[in-house]
């Protein structure tokens, strides 16, 4: 059914209103919440029942990429110019990918979303507000599915699968005494964030710590259920 | 909003030029900063869209004309936090004298031409610190377009806001452009407090004033002078090894 679509904020003054076919789903989660798994599952599952699935990923626009990559091998040092690089990288798939695909009524699926810059502006300075401003433009989504992990399950993972950077540790917020430390209370701190967030923006949250067959048939259930139920205008 | 309200509180001054393109306030800042470091002062200079972070980036966006208003907007916004971090705001520290070519003051002029709201991109650059003095050099369009025009054979896509579809004549879309911008920074002289300059005057005649200005802000101050600020540079390459 198409819809009015809802922003944070306000549209973009230079985009036209327009009607929204197509459903855009979000996967918030901290890097090894097994965000990356659960959106495979769910684009894979969604075009075996004849959806037409767009993926945009968070950081992998075609604009930013190089730069976002130049930028994590040691070429900045400041978050703020992360935040605004990260801004970019949305908005040029919000306005190249997302807003296309919705008009044309396909299903949207957001590996990370503003929440993602939101949580991590956060940890730089807690008033909120600046970041928001920032992204004012962006849709409210249809659903948000939030894979909440414990930092104990987290570690582990994030040791396995490589072990833990700079940014993932966020050392540049000298929060601990070394690595191990900071990635610790950085990470602590970026799930309580989502936490809040999950709370003021009506998350579906997940346990991460279950099975991922589990996770998928949750998300699976819910979807359906948005995808059954005719959005009426309002 | 808390935009540009309040002194920076750094020991080092900043200084800053705006106008639009061949209102001649890069000469200006040339000058100035010719006149400071003969006087003594330490001095860093910086200029716009010049970081090394995104430049590839922002070439190759305005090539393929990829880049929607808000991505042009974040994308200057990136590369003035990047220099922010690592040009401006070290010397400010350090006590130095920051002079800069263009600041926010052209992303609210030029990006809201471009169609995004004005609140929206003040907010964006609310963490900037407010320059101690902003000169504005005020031309009218004819007289810069003439000047851009008169010496240069071709003006870029961008340059002339081709982007927006206002003519397919570059010269007549730049006119136009520009004329939109001015228009902009009017409105920005009074909410910002900016020193507009009478850019039609002698280009001396205006160094003097820019120059008496500055002389104003800097009663009080210390001259930071570095090690060897004075010495000739000559003097260091006598030393090469053969």
């Amino acid at each position: 059914m198409p819809s009015d679509p809802k922003y944070f904020g306000e549209n973009l003054p230079y985009h036209k209103s327009f009607q929204k076919k197509g459903q855009l789903i979000v996967i918030e989660g901290t890097d090894g919440s097994g965000r990356s798994t659960q959106v495979g599952m769910l684009k894979n599952w969604l075009e075996v029942q004849g959806y037409a699935v767009v993926l945009t990923s968070w950081a992998h626009s075609t604009l930013m990429e190089k730069s976002i990559e130049l930028a994590k091998h040691g070429n900045i040092m400041d978050r703020m110019t992360f935040t605004l690089l990260y801004a970019t990288d949305f908005a040029d798939r919000f306005e190249n990918q997302i807003i296309p695909a919705l008009k044309s009524g396909h299903i949207v699926i957001a590996d990370r979303y503003i929440y993602t810059a939101i949580v991590r502006d956060a940890m730089r300075d807690a008033n909120t507000g600046w970041i928001r401003d920032l992204f004012s433009y962006a849709l409210v989504p249809d659903a948000v599915f939030y894979l909440n992990i414990g930092i104990e399950t987290l570690i582990p993972r994030v040791i396995e699968s490589g072990g833990m950077n700079y940014w993932e540790a966020g050392m540049d917020l000298h929060m601990g005494q070394d690595l191990f430390d900071s990635f610790v209370n950085y990470q602590s701190a970026l799930i309580d964030q989502y936490g809040k967030l999950a709370k003021e923006f009506g998350f579906e949250v997940m346990d991460a710590g279950d099975k991922v067959e589990e996770i998928h048939g949750k998300i699976r259930e819910k979807v359906k259920e948005m995808l059954k139920k005719p959005k009426k205008a309002q | 909003m808390a935009l540009f309200d309040k002194k920076h509180g750094y020991p080092g001054k900043l200084f800053i030029v705006e106008g639009v393109d061949g209102s001649g306030k890069s000469t200006q800042i040339a000058l100035l900063k010719k006149w400071l470091e003969a006087e003594g002062y330490s001095v860093f200079f910086t200029e716009w869209n010049s970081s090394e972070l995104v430049k590839e980036t922002t070439k190759e966006g305005k090539k393929k004309n990829i880049l929607t208003p808000t991505t042009f907007s974040l994308l200057h916004a990136t590369d003035f936090t990047d220099r922010l971090n690592y040009q401006i705001i070290p010397p400010l520290k350090a006590g130095m004298i920051v002079l800069a070519d263009r600041y926010a003051y052209t992303a609210f002029a030029r990006d809201v031409v471009r169609g995004v709201s004005p609140t929206w991109v003040r907010n964006l650059y609310s963490f900037a610190p407010k320059p101690d003095i902003s000169f504005y050099f005020d031309v009218p369009a004819k007289i810069a377009c003439d000047r851009i025009l008169s010496s240069r054979s071709q003006i870029k896509f961008h340059e002339a806001g081709m982007d927006l579809g206002f003519s397919l004549d570059t010269k007549e879309s730049f006119k136009i452009f520009q004329t939109k911008i001015l228009e902009e920074y009017t409105k920005m002289s009074d909410e910002f407090g900016l020193t507009t300059v009478d850019a039609t005057l002698d280009i001396h005649d205006q160094q003097e004033i820019v120059r008496d200005a500055v002389k104003e802000t800097l009663k009080g101050y210390s001259k930071k002078r570095t090690i060897h600020a004075k010495r000739p540079k000559v003097f260091w390459r006598k030393f090469t090894l053969s």
